[in-house]
């Protein structure tokens, strides 16, 4: 591990039914992944992507194997520990999106910030930027429901963005969205890889996601069968 | 921002939540109404039999609560007095002296009540000058007597008419007198109108042969409500050749009356306030089925679980609070009307009324403790039904949740 290192994923199983019919969802797993990377675990459905990544977010426990992000190793922290270590470190992006539907965008990516106790001035100039960053200036005090699928992710995107965290889970990103706000999604996160270093790791059967990472992990029932890089590194980070 | 996420989370399924608050309206309206009635009718039935007679503390002879008669008298010394009345609590104290006699005029008799008061602070502690409605009231030198009107009318006396009143004297003496009729008493509890005569404590004790004495000191407390604690101090103070009793003592059928109809009004409102609960309970069960996704998402954005359990809390307490709080809008000018306009029983039903002691009239409370009550009852039910959607959270698996 060296200082770039972001994660550090050690020999990770995931069994569902240990006790029954055990069903190895993550199996034996190593990974580590640097500052600034732009990953997309592919796989087919099943493979063991979605849990991979609950596993390294700390929504879900290793049945063996540790995660360590930047030194801790997170399945030796209580479950309080483990919720306020996601809210600092680790940025959330869902399929659905799962915005508040009572908050408005701009209450939403405030959210982050209430949590951590942000002040209020930080947290307006913070939210204001972010919005800005995701093109939605103009839509800060509209409901979730009052969005397109591509503006709820983008809202979604800005939500992650809001904790400063040290890399972004992005489960299916663009599954819900057509090709268009697809495209303009990967256009603003690419955008902030590329600036601001973020690392991004992405869960995907889109080839659109895949075609703009920089590496790509293939898993198959629960392995990593391939992890690859295929372009050139970023500013802040490495291939 | 709990509180602000909570409120507005109601408003998501505004039908749903519109129907649970109104269930708690409608449980509120009905509890008060029939609480204020209930007080309402209490404080009539003691303000009838306590303040218009008995008051609500009174001091005796030990011993003559059990058995009424003059030898159970006592000495109406200047010091017992002064004592009493710098008791803490004591507002003011009238004497008297009362026997049982048989009134009498032409051939018709009646048993009756006699006591012998002190006019002036006897009206201080009963209101008796109110009551009335004929001829004139008492002086200290007087040698005229006041008779309650169902007494009279029984008798076919009026003012000016001659009352001839036969009773036993102390130790034994005859007391025989005739008074003449200075005025007419109307109570409005049958049992007080049919048997009370009135005459100055020096003409009774004439009458009766007990100079200078007296079988019952009526204590007035300064706040009936601390009558208890009044007692209390009396107690301390007095020796053990006298009794202290509140009226719940003097008269425990009233208050035994008043405890089982509470007990019973308190089952009504236990069913009422139970099944308002199932209302809100089901609401918060398919709030719970609905959002598990939300609640699994806010825990892996990293809201806590107790700040979750939080939320959910006030969900169940802004519907049972704001439903709370319609309901006891809606039901103070109910409240209002009815003890403004009390409910008058008329007919065969009044006279049943009449034979148990009881005016027959249903007036309503405008007690603050009713309504406030109420809100603490709702408050208590909200907390307890949100125990198990809080419990929940508490024990949500994120990723589950979100699964579902």
């Amino acid at each position: 591990m060296n200082d770039a290192t972001v994660i550090d994923i050690h020999n990770v199983s995931k069994i569902y039914n240990p006790d029954t019919i055990p069903v190895h969802a993550v199996n034996n797993v190593h990974l580590h992944f640097e500052r600034g990377e732009f990953t997309a675990l592919v796989g087919p459905s099943g493979s063991g992507k979605t849990t991979l990544l609950n596993i390294i977010g700390g929504l879900d426990a290793p049945s063996e194997g540790q995660v360590i992000i930047n030194g801790t190793d997170i399945t030796s922290l209580k479950p309080n520990q483990l919720i306020n270590f996601r809210l600092q470190n680790i940025g959330f992006v869902f399929q659905s999106y799962n915005l508040i539907p009572v908050l408005s965008a701009r209450e939403n990516v405030e959210f982050i910030l209430l949590l951590q106790g942000v002040s209020k001035a930080q947290r307006e100039q913070r939210v204001q930027d972010l919005m800005n960053a995701v093109g939605l200036g103009d839509k800060m005090e509209v409901r979730p429901a009052q969005l397109s699928g591509g503006q709820q992710q983008r809202v979604a995107v800005s939500r992650a963005l809001a904790s400063k965290p040290q890399f972004i889970l992005a489960d299916e990103p663009t599954a819900n969205l057509d090709s268009r706000s697809a495209a303009n999604l990967l256009d603003i996160m690419a955008q902030l890889n590329h600036d601001e270093g973020m690392t991004f790791i992405f869960s995907t059967h889109d080839a659109r996601v895949i075609e703009r990472a920089r590496r790509v992990i293939t898993l198959e029932d629960g392995r990593v069968v391939s992890d690859k890089a295929v372009g050139v590194p970023t500013k802040g980070g490495r291939v | 921002m709990i509180l602000q996420l909570a409120w507005r989370n109601l408003w998501r399924n505004r039908n749903r939540s519109i129907i649970a608050m109104a269930s708690v309206w409608c449980a509120v309206v009905l509890a008060i109404v029939m609480s204020s009635f209930q007080k309402g009718v209490f404080d009539l039935l003691i303000d009838n039999m306590v303040s218009f007679y008995s008051g609500y503390v009174q001091v005796h002879r030990t011993g003559y609560q059990s058995e009424q008669t003059l030898e159970n008298s006592f000495e109406l010394s200047d010091s017992l007095q002064n004592t009493i009345l710098s008791t803490p609590g004591v507002a003011s104290m009238t004497p008297r002296l009362e026997a049982f006699a048989l009134a009498s005029s032409g051939e018709k008799t009646k048993g009756c009540l006699v006591a012998g008061i002190a006019p002036e602070t006897e009206n201080m502690a009963t209101r008796i000058k109110s009551k009335v409605v004929s001829g004139e009231y008492l002086s200290d030198s007087s040698s005229t007597v006041l008779v309650s009107e169902g007494l009279a009318k029984r008798l076919q006396l009026g003012v000016s008419d001659t009352l001839l009143l036969l009773g036993q004297g102390y130790y034994g003496t005859t007391a025989a007198g005739k008074f003449p009729i200075g005025g007419l008493l109307h109570y409005g509890s049958p049992e007080l109108n049919d048997q009370l005569v009135f005459l100055p404590l020096a003409v009774a004790q004439r009458w009766l042969d007990a100079p200078g004495l007296a079988t019952t000191l009526v204590i007035t407390p300064g706040d009936p409500a601390s009558s208890g604690e009044t007692t209390a101090r009396l107690r301390n103070t007095l020796s053990t050749e006298f009794e202290v009793l509140t009226w719940q003592e003097m008269m425990p059928e009233i208050n035994e009356h008043i405890e089982t109809d509470t007990a019973s009004s308190a089952i009504i409102l236990g069913v009422l306030y139970l099944l308002i609960s199932f209302g809100i309970f089901a609401t918060i069960l398919m709030m719970l089925a609905e959002r598990q996704r939300e609640f699994g998402m806010l825990i892996a954005l990293g809201m806590k679980k107790a700040q979750l359990a939080l939320m959910v809390l006030f969900e169940s307490v802004f519907i049972t609070l704001t439903g709370c709080a319609l309901g006891i809008l809606a039901s103070l000018p109910i409240v209002w009307q009815l003890t403004n306009h009390p409910i008058r029983i008329g007919g065969e039903m009044a006279k049943v009324y009449e034979k148990f002691g009881f005016e027959a009239i249903f007036p309503a409370s405008m007690a603050p403790s009713i309504f406030w009550k109420q809100a603490v009852v709702v408050l208590v039910i909200g907390l307890f039904l949100s125990l198990y959607p809080m419990m929940k959270v508490l024990f949500l698996k994120p990723v589950e949740a979100m699964r579902s």
